[in-house]
């Protein structure tokens, strides 16, 4: 018989993985303000993520990129009525304290923030408050989910208005997930251990072809055609950061964006909603990016 | 018989996976479009956020022909952001559908720290009932009657064709409440 504490402890676990299932085929909208928020939840936005500056602001300026303030957190929080997340640096497990006092509904450790550790992510398994993670693989993906993760997203590479990197590795999860669902049994405990990913995880995978929690895709969406895109390839639904307020027109774009993740299997709804939405951000080519200007090798 | 379930965003899979689970008989197909809703028997609203389900219904033109649906008869049912875009009153907003005299309050149990596992009685059935960011419903019309509560508070809620949860059964391993919707469809055949 399980003990109170064992069973509350569970009912947590699977609360936050719930909630990251109702936010599934909705788009998480980056805002940097009350009134920005207010954008997004009108646009249709089903949570919202507060942070002192766009990745493609972050990029620009550079500095050290931390949690934001909670005072403009909590503004952002009495500002909507859906959901709000806010970043922590990888392994900053002080931030995430921090937002869990203030009552935040997902804690994003995130390779946009500058990461306060360089050798370990936080243990998420001591926090009430869900935790979202980037991952570029399953043996990323399955890493952050055995530390607690509720919820993971594609990293793609953020703040540059490019979607090569989250194709990239939204490609690649649903390949090895593939791949490992055809494995026959005696050959998981080596695939695992290739990938660096706990063996009941990867029994998990291979049993029910899927992650055993939802995943998003992030990094770099900044069209409805992108949205849909990643929607095509197998995303449970779509972080978009810069690529709403950095565009010529923030409500329309994301409006859009919405409507395009809702209906992203039919070409006629895309070309409707992707009609004179003005300029999309400036993006930029990850091919000509340097390797310390990349976020995506952030974490483990 | 074929089931839709409201396919523009939340709960989706969930609930069409455990209506195929109920029995082999009943379909569950996602609708989305007028064509796709005009082919189901019975309909049901699922979690998600409500204002962006809300959003998508008005844009593309589902609100109007869901609502004639249901006041033709058409079993509905609506969990958690489904309940409140049924209901007809909701605090500090316009109502949605208006098909079930409910008041309902957003967000009522606080932020998703305040979500919960509870459990109780659901028309004879002892279940647990999963709870995220759930409403409150705080006022129930002389017409509706309470199916469940849990806490002194009721949980669920039926006015003939129309039936609303505050709690997600799409999140459990336990069908019932699923079967318990699939017996609405047959009454009405």
């Amino acid at each position: 018989m399980a003990s109170k504490e064992e069973t509350k402890a569970a009912n947590r676990k699977l609360l936050n993985r719930n909630l990251a299932q109702m936010l599934k085929g909705g788009v998480i909208m980056d805002v940097t303000n009350a009134e920005q928020a207010q954008i997004a939840e009108q646009a249709g936005a089903v949570a919202v993520m507060a942070l002192e500056r766009v990745p493609a602001d972050i990029r620009k300026e550079g500095g050290v990129a931390r949690m934001s303030d909670p005072k403009m957190i909590s503004e952002i929080q009495k500002a909507v009525s859906i959901p709000v997340m806010a970043k922590v640096r990888i392994g900053h497990f002080v931030e995430a304290q921090i937002l869990e006092a203030i009552k935040i509904d997902y804690i994003d450790e995130s390779e946009v923030l500058t990461p306060a550790d360089d050798a370990y992510h936080i243990d998420k398994t001591k926090f009430e408050t869900p935790f979202v993670c980037g991952a570029r693989d399953l043996g990323e993906a399955l890493r952050r989910i055995s530390e607690g993760a509720s919820m993971i997203r594609t990293k793609g590479e953020a703040g540059t208005g490019n979607v090569v990197e989250a194709v990239k590795h939204m490609r690649k999860m649903r390949t090895q997930i593939a791949e490992v669902s055809a494995l026959p049994a005696e050959q998981l405990a080596t695939y695992a251990k290739d990938i660096g990913a706990p063996l009941e995880l990867v029994k998990y995978v291979a049993k029910n072809k899927a992650l055993p929690v939802v995943n998003f895709a992030a990094g770099g969406i900044a069209t409805p055609a992108d949205a849909a895109l990643m929607m095509q390839l197998g995303a449970d639904g779509v972080f978009v950061g810069s690529g709403i307020f950095k565009s010529s027109d923030p409500k329309a774009r994301a409006e859009a964006i919405v409507k395009a993740v809702a209906y992203y299997g039919d070409p006629a709804i895309l070309a409707g909603v992707s009609y004179g939405l003005g300029a999309a951000m400036t993006g930029v080519d990850v091919e000509s990016m340097s390797e310390a200007e990349r976020l995506a090798k952030r974490g483990w | 018989m074929t089931i839709g379930v409201l396919a523009l965003q939340g709960s989706v899979a969930e609930h069409i996976k455990m209506i195929k689970s109920v029995n082999k008989k009943i379909d569950a197909v996602a609708v989305k479009t007028v064509d796709e809703l005009a082919a189901v028997d019975a309909l049901i609203i699922p979690g998600g956020e409500s204002t962006t389900l809300r959003r998508l219904l008005n844009e593309f033109n589902l609100l109007i022909p869901i609502k004639e649906r249901i006041l033709a008869g058409m079993p509905v049912w609506g969990t958690c952001a489904g309940l409140i875009l049924l209901a007809n009153r909701v605090e500090g907003e316009y109502p949605c559908l208006s098909v079930l005299d409910v008041d309902v309050k957003r967000n009522a149990y606080g932020r998703h720290s305040e979500s919960f596992v509870g459990e109780g009685d659901f028309d004879g059935m002892y279940i647990n009932m999963v709870f995220i960011r759930a409403p409150f419903i705080t006022r129930v019309g002389d017409n509706v009657t309470v199916l469940a509560e849990c806490n002194d508070r009721p949980v669920a809620v039926r006015q003939g064709n129309v039936l609303a949860t505050v709690f997600h059964p799409e999140m459990t391993r336990d069908n019932r409440v699923h079967k318990y919707f699939c017996g609405m469809i047959d009454a009405k055949v």
